[in-house]
């Protein structure tokens, strides 16, 4: 690892005429460009020192518990039943190095349940409309004693369109239905425990969406309230978080909840690509060697075993803090710890902002970056990556790389398919294609089916991905891919293109005059832009 | 069940029906017309009979398994012989008993919550299969589907010549069925679906708007994913 300081790291640079080139992902593969003189560079922090005794640090937080709530072995009893919850794959990105930390928390929380009697329990996959882990999947994430011991008839994917096994226990104030799996309803106690990835992972979000449906889901996950959401990663501000409190405190007159959260650093990269994370100008000639021959190699090989192959290598991320208890208590400590690692104080917003776009989110881990997913990337993740206020000014430009292939998973996202092809030839504009479509699609018989059989996102999680990038688009003026292998692909999302990044600074300077404040997100790793 | 020609004006689009079209066998059930008479053969009632039909159906299997692949038509044309003197009311009869004790213990369990999705959805449910009606009735029956098309076998004087009812009700004859259905009884294709399990029924859908491939063969599973078509599993 680097010998910088963590403190002393400026992890904001401006560019002069001597800097060296930038890379940036550009899905499976990686490009450069030398940025202006006066490009303003933002990386991510340097990633915290972790705890070294991370079973430790859970034990101690589940001992001693946040908010007003009783340490979780003074709430067992024997002949209770308890259900856990831990998260899917989509978090964290790409996979942590075994042991995933929810074999950590499970190994501990399953051995109190057994020393307390309590021979009820069950551990579920909180999917709601995310596709079902594979088997591979679930035992790297469980680890492989607590896979054979309880898959899959006691740890499983939840199924959010099996109506026998889920209820709607109530509504909120304003008429949203809260649906949950049957056996969390009927449990004495629900048990989360929450990998923290980003700030917008964990607490009352993970409550109200995880272990819910379409039914209430629906509630949140819609165009108004995207909208109005300024940044998901900062809950306070965030229209989606507090739809989704409303709906977990109603749960939570039903369900005892005990909650656990561990916040992560960013230690994305392992020790001999740890350069990657940090400034051009600080890498050493073997770093760039290392980097040149890995630019090379990718670009020799087929796309698909690019991505099998990155898919492959897990990061090395370590706890940097774990709260249980009273879930916004927990919460509110978990937040300040990702703040801590992820934030960066930047003055001013941009005119243009400009980001790569790598091979992974959230919802394709081992599977295509299909164009909806590399949008939501671009205008819902990546924008919304700040506090205060947007790090690209209103009506502002936003730049990508990715080659935006027309290419779809069948298996993962066969309703992505539809959508790209039927519904956004018509209309890009989220209210309609929720007015028109968004019932037929969450509806569909066989993306139910293969929701529930196969590996298949939800039927209606195309219309979440365009929604999701709802306030991004309405806040800038214009979104420039570089290298786009197509036409159509960026043009049925409403993207200009351009074919380097030198041509599309050029098309920006056309709207922002010739001296724009340009910045660039070094990510991933991610950092969160707080702009004063 | 009977398909009645409605002439007249053709109704506006957004007025026509919707419907979902099964194929039946290795779609709804793990079992197909073999199955159906093997458990006849095996449960004839004079030893030397069954040991008769159960020899000789095992002696045709890799004729039948590869006229199959050959053609729909020639394996309907030769298996269907060995219903040639079976009486009208034994038929019907051996149809309940073979659904009791073939096909209903074999729908797939995915099959069940596909069709009660697609009836919420409000699609007609018909189920157009190479089969014989006197097994499939039941099955539509039983999984409340609203009509069926099925092979009929020719019976003169009360017994089975062991010859089928033209048109065969199989590759592209299930399509143009399909699509004259459609025009008798105000559906729209394009909105309709369609579940197959075999390369040989890539016609029936072809015609509809949504097609699916559901336990697919070699051939159907290629096609549907180079045409990114939905692929079920419903054996789980």
């Amino acid at each position: 690892m680097y010998d910088i300081d963590r403190d002393s790291f400026n992890p904001v640079q401006i560019l002069d005429e001597d800097s060296a080139p930038r890379y940036m992902h550009f899905g499976e593969d990686f490009i450069d460009y030398k940025f202006p003189a006066g490009t303003r560079v933002i990386y991510p922090n340097l990633p915290m020192k972790p705890i070294e005794n991370t079973r430790a640090a859970i034990r101690y937080a589940i001992n001693h518990p946040e908010g007003d709530c009783l340490p979780l072995f003074a709430q067992l009893k024997p002949g209770m039943k308890v259900t856990i919850a831990i998260d899917d794959i989509s978090v964290p990105l790409p996979q942590m190095k075994s042991p995933d930390l929810r074999q950590q928390m499970l190994e501990i929380l399953i051995e109190m349940l057994e020393d307390h009697g309590v021979e009820d329990y069950e551990i579920i996959i909180a999917l709601a409309l995310h596709r079902r882990m594979t088997p591979g999947e679930i035992k790297h994430a469980v680890g492989q004693k607590i896979f054979d011991a309880y898959y899959p008839h006691r740890l499983y994917n939840m199924d959010s369109e099996d109506e026998d096994n889920m209820v709607v226990v109530g509504t909120t104030d304003q008429d949203e239905e809260v649906q949950v799996v049957r056996r969390v309803a009927e449990s004495d106690l629900l048990i989360y425990a929450n990998i923290n990835f980003v700030p917008m992972n964990g607490g009352f979000k993970s409550i109200g969406t995880g272990l819910s449906g379409y039914k209430a889901i629906r509630h949140h996950h819609n165009p108004c309230t995207i909208k109005k959401s300024n940044s998901y990663m900062d809950p306070e501000n965030s229209e989606l978080y507090k739809r989704n409190k409303r709906q977990a405190l109603v749960l939570k007159e039903h369900v005892n909840v005990f909650h656990i959260e561990t916040a992560i650093n960013n230690k994305m990269y392992d020790d001999p690509m740890a350069f990657m994370a940090i400034p051009e100008d600080m890498w050493t000639s073997a770093d760039l060697l290392k980097y040149k021959s890995m630019q090379w190699s990718l670009k020799k090989l087929p796309r698909a075993a690019k991505r099998a192959l990155m898919f492959k290598i897990p990061s090395d991320y370590g706890l940097i803090g774990c709260f249980a208890g009273e879930t916004e208590a927990a919460h509110r400590k978990t937040l300040q710890k990702c703040w801590q690692q992820h934030q960066v104080d930047i003055e001013g917003q941009a005119d243009i902002l400009v980001y790569g776009i790598p091979y992974a989110s959230p919802y394709n881990v081992n599977s295509i970056m299909n164009p909806l997913l590399v949008r939501v990337m671009a205008l819902g993740y990546f924008f919304n990556m700040y506090r205060n206020k947007p790090l690209v000014k209103k009506g502002g430009t936003i730049i990508v790389t990715h080659p935006c292939y027309d290419e779809f998973d069948p298996e993962h996202h066969p309703s992505y398919i539809e959508f790209f092809n039927r519904c956004l030839p018509e209309t890009r504009d989220s209210h309609q294609l929720a007015r028109r479509w968004e019932k037929e699609f969450a509806n569909n018989p066989n993306y139910t089916e293969m929701f529930r059989r196969g590996n298949a996102y939800h039927g209606v999680h195309p219309f979440y991905m365009w929604y999701w990038a709802e306030n991004g688009q309405h806040h800038v003026g214009d979104v420039i891919v570089v290298g786009a292998e197509n036409e159509h692909v960026p043009a049925r999302m409403g993207w200009r293109s351009a074919r380097t990044m030198g041509e599309a600074l050029d098309m920006a300077r056309d709207n922002h005059g010739t001296s724009p404040q340009i910045t660039m997100m070094h990510h991933p790793p991610f950092l969160v832009a707080n702009v004063k | 069940m009977a398909s009645e020609h409605h002439h007249g004006e053709p109704k506006p689009k957004s007025e026509l029906k919707t419907a979902a079209f099964y194929d039946m066998d290795g779609t709804i059930i793990d079992a197909n017309v073999v199955h159906a008479y093997a458990y006849y053969a095996l449960n004839s009632a004079k030893l030397s009979s069954k040991l008769g039909k159960t020899a000789s159906l095992i002696a045709n299997l890799p004729f039948y398994w590869f006229a199959d692949k050959i053609d729909r038509k020639l394996f309907n044309e030769s298996f269907y012989k060995n219903y040639q003197g079976f009486s009208e009311d034994r038929l019907i009869y051996i149809g309940e008993e073979v659904f009791e004790n073939v096909i209903k213990p074999s729908i797939f369990p995915g099959a069940l919550s596909l069709i009660k999705k697609s009836k919420e959805q409000g699609h007609k449910q018909i189920i157009v299969t190479g089969g014989l009606d006197y097994f499939t009735r039941p099955l539509a029956e039983y999984l409340g589907f609203d009509d069926f098309v099925a092979n009929r076998l020719e019976i003169k004087d009360g017994f089975a010549t062991g010859r089928l009812h033209k048109p065969f009700i199989a590759g592209a004859n299930k399509a143009l069925w399909v699509r004259r259905y459609a025009e008798q009884h105000g559906y729209d294709l394009d909105r309709s679906f369609a579940y197959a399990d075999s390369g040989s029924d890539l016609p029936l859908l072809s015609v509809v708007g949504y097609p699916c491939a559901i336990n697919p063969d070699w051939r159907l599973r290629t096609t549907a994913k180079a045409y990114e078509w939905p692929i079920l599993d419903l054996e789980k």
